[in-house]
């Protein structure tokens, strides 16, 4: 154990380390009998922690290289096929490392191509900069007095620097403007690229005619000060989705396929048809829509439809990929292919519903759309004008020339990514991975606020409500068969009791409960038929209840309702006085949703209610004008988180929920959605500001163009400073977040403990 | 005049070798782990790279 795993300390259980199939399958073979497997371990932050679990790794003969990335939270290890002969098991590597007290787990594949764009990015910048420091020298040397030859000489190595420095860290912008030309419309990019081709190319022909301004300097500095910008934003989104990628799958990879002779091989998923014999174990999660052949247990089925309560399942009960077994083992026939099973219909639902984002221009965009036909006319009138009044139209075109530079969006360009960069850092540090800057956008026009219950409102894990009347002596007898079972309302009693009797010998009857006897008699816990046998009264109760007892006769009944995620009231209330309607909508029955609604005083909610009808009541509202947040977990979320105009997730939702959402939270409490809205509102405000900065700035250095004034210093001095002013606004958000943070809660550090799977 | 003959080519070459030295631990992923990098340089340890 070491001294900085927080929240390991629990229980480790090996079921929630990946099988050692899992692992094989995962992996990536290097050549020579080495393979690679990737696992992200969310616990690690400091030094020790690498040296921990790197020394644990490398004592081990089937180790070949282990290397922690500290930055991404994940260990990359290359282990040998087989050590003298015998096959290496890897689950055995992992459960070194999780001897270490760090919690590691398979995540969904990482996407290579973002490091790749990442390298180029920099690439890009690295080239821009050398190109923009030594274009600056030489600039300098022309402006404090360089003459006729020497100034030549100056411009055409300038010239010469300038061009593939273009043409390499250009590209990015060029190709972008293109894209929207060529689709009718205007971005940012296209003013950006016009202004730095169109000033080159009179800076090269200014060059070739010997005269005194030429403007290379401005060209490659505006590229290098967009570029930073660029790569700033592109980093942000890598940093975040590299942690939601990191949380844990819940989808299996594959599952154990029984072969008519008995044979046992366990195969991806994609590989799994219809007809196909499955064995799931207590702790699972269904691979594939099936139909149970053989076992009985209990299944959660939250993820998928909202349920809160586990159902029983016996033989020839249809069951949905992505519900998780819980008590029992299950023999399926799987009914479907991995394609055709009810998640791939949510995928497919979820395409159908792509809209609210997909319609949502970026507010940059937008400014570039009014913008940029305004300075282009602008530049082109002047070019006129002081052609037709003045007769020399090379000076006309020189000024004109100089407007467009003046006017260059560089403080536009960086107003926007600044800003989103500073919120985006600012919320990571509290848990809170923004996927897109856009999210941003549209999170702070968010009028509305729909949430899904369970897992959402509230955490989907029972809680015991009467352990005062119960008693301490039966709550410790119950706890004592309770920590024997992975139920939900088993982990309740065993998490309320603060001791636990010892039982000899626990067996657990799928379906019905534990049993186990000792010197008193034959105890019991599990539903009230189960417990009481004959003498059960069907009970009338609309509350969750386990009963104990001794022999058949009743010691206690307990009861349970589903626990409020933390701050969920608050969240609510606070979303209230701000003026947003709230709404509930969830796949669970009435009288729970009913119930719910009543305690947070949500007036506005809908019940039973399946994936197509989320979606539904998310466009229905967004035809009523209304900007839907969309706050949700479950598979059956999805479509509707993806179809609603923004969407937050916290990190225990269904894998294709955490994909739909624009951001996921990584901590318990609901203030996050709260918190998120605040900054999000903060950082629109301060790209109006600086979007008002820039166009102040504007005011003042336009004329100056217009009247021919602007010579090559005078612009690269303009354009420094706006920039400046811009990026030291958008630091301003640092101060209000430090503010939010001292009135709020104290920020949490990410725990595993949230991120993993029960 | 002359002078400038040789300092301009010596600047941009100086110039380019720190460009080249950019992209050559850009290629080798020393970017890769920047908060692990942080740690790592204060282990006492044989001192040894790995691999």
């Amino acid at each position: 154990m070491s001294c900085c795993a927080p929240g390991a300390e629990g229980a480790m259980d090996n079921a929630t380390l990946p099988s050692a199939e899992e692992l094989w399958l995962s992996s990536r073979a290097l050549g020579d009998g080495l393979r690679q497997s990737d696992l992200s371990v969310p616990d690690v932050y400091c030094g020790t922690c690498i040296t921990t679990i790197e020394n644990a790794l490398k004592k081990r003969p089937d180790v070949a290289r282990a290397r922690v990335n500290l930055s991404t939270r994940r260990v990359s290890i290359v282990w040998k096929e087989d050590v003298a002969g015998t096959r290496t098991d890897p689950q055995a590597i992992v459960q070194a490392v999780a001897d270490t007290g760090y919690r590691p787990h398979l995540f969904q594949d990482a996407e290579a191509g973002n490091d790749a764009l990442r390298n180029q990015l920099l690439r890009a910048v690295a080239v821009a900069g050398f190109a923009a420091t030594n274009i600056m020298l030489l600039s300098v040397s022309v402006w404090s007095g360089a003459d006729s030859a020497t100034r030549d000489l100056f411009h055409w190595i300038s010239a010469l620097i300038a061009a593939p420095a273009l043409v390499y860290s250009g590209r990015f912008f060029f190709s972008s403007a293109w894209n929207a030309l060529k689709h009718g419309h205007t971005n940012m990019d296209v003013p950006i690229s016009l202004a730095v081709i169109l000033s080159y190319a009179i800076s090269l022909w200014e060059t070739m005619h010997h005269a005194e301004h030429a403007w290379f300097d401005a060209t490659v500095s505006l590229l290098f000060f967009l570029l930073i910008g660029r790569t700033l934003d592109h980093l942000m989104r890598d940093k975040a989705r590299a942690a939601v990628v990191g949380l844990a799958r819940l989808s299996p990879r594959g599952a154990m396929v029984i072969a008519d002779n008995g044979e046992r091989n366990y195969r991806p998923v994609e590989e799994i048809r219809p007809g196909d014999t499955l064995f799931v174990a207590a702790g699972e999660r269904i691979p594939v829509d099936g139909v149970v052949v053989a076992g009985a247990s209990e299944v959660d089925w939250s993820i998928v439809n909202g349920e809160s309560l586990p159902q029983p399942a016996g033989e020839g009960e249809k069951l949905l990929a992505g519900t998780l077994n819980l008590t029992g083992s299950l023999t399926l026939r799987a009914t479907a292919e991995a394609r055709n099973s009810f998640l791939a219909e949510v995928i497919s639902l979820m395409e159908a519903a792509e809209g609210g984002k997909a319609r949502y221009r970026r507010i940059a965009d937008r400014a570039a759309q009014l913008y940029s036909p305004v300075v282009h006319l602008l530049a082109f009138t002047c070019f006129l004008a002081w052609g037709f009044l003045g007769g020399d139209w090379k000076h006309a075109l020189m000024v004109a020339v100089a407007v467009l530079i003046i006017t260059c969006p560089c403080a536009l360009g960086l107003a926007v990514p600044v800003v989103q960069v500073i919120a985006a850092g600012r919320l990571y540090k509290s848990g809170i991975m923004v996927k897109d800057g856009s999210a941003m956008e549209r999170l702070a026009e968010a009028t509305t606020a729909l949430f899904d219950k369970t897992g959402t409102l509230t955490l989907g894990s029972p809680r015991l409500v009467n352990a005062g009347e119960v008693g301490d002596e039966a709550l410790r007898a119950a706890a004592g068969l309770a920590v024997h079972s992975r139920h939900p309302l088993s982990r309740a009693i065993a998490a309320a009791a603060d001791a636990a009797e010892e039982f000899a010998s626990v067996s657990e009857i799928a379906g019905g409960g534990l049993e186990a006897r000792d010197g008193r008699g034959l105890w019991r816990l599990g539903s009230r038929n189960f417990a009481l046998g004959d003498r059960a009264v069907a009970g009338s109760s609309q509350m969750t209840e386990t009963v104990l007892s001794l022999d058949g006769r009743e010691v206690a009944t307990f009861r349970f309702e589903d626990t409020l995620r933390p701050e969920a009231a608050a969240t609510v209330r606070r979303l209230q006085t701000e003026g947003m309607s709230v709404g509930i909508l969830s796949g669970d029955r009435e009288p729970v949703v009913a119930a719910l609604a009543r305690r947070l005083r949500v007036d506005r909610w809908m019940s039973a209610l399946d994936p197509q009808g989320k979606v539904k009541a998310v466009e229905a509202a967004a035809e009523a004008g209304e900007k839907v947040l969309m706050v949700g977990d479950g598979i059956n979320d999805a479509p509707a988180l993806r179809s609603a105009h923004v969407s937050i997730a916290p990190s225990t939702a269904a894998d294709i929920g955490r994909q739909a959402s624009d951001f996921v939270f990584m901590r318990d409490s609901l203030s996050a959605v709260t918190e998120a809205i605040d900054v999000s509102r903060r950082a629109g405000r301060l790209i109006r500001e600086n979007f008002a900065l820039a166009i102040v700035y504007n005011i003042i250095a336009v004329p100056i163009a217009i009247a021919g004034y602007a010579t090559p210093l005078i612009a690269a001095v303009a354009m420094s400073t706006s920039s400046i002013i811009v990026v030291a606004n958008s630091l301003r958000l640092n101060r209000f977040s430090d503010h939010v943070r001292a009135a709020g809660e104290p920020a949490k550090p990410v725990h595993a403990k949230e991120v993993l799977q029960p | 005049m002359n002078m400038l003959i040789v300092l301009i080519p010596v600047a941009l070459g100086l110039g380019g070798l720190g460009l080249l030295a950019f992209l050559w631990t850009l290629k080798s992923g020393q970017y890769d782990d920047l908060d692990g990098a942080a740690w790592r340089v204060l282990n006492d340890d044989d001192g040894k790279p790995d691999e």
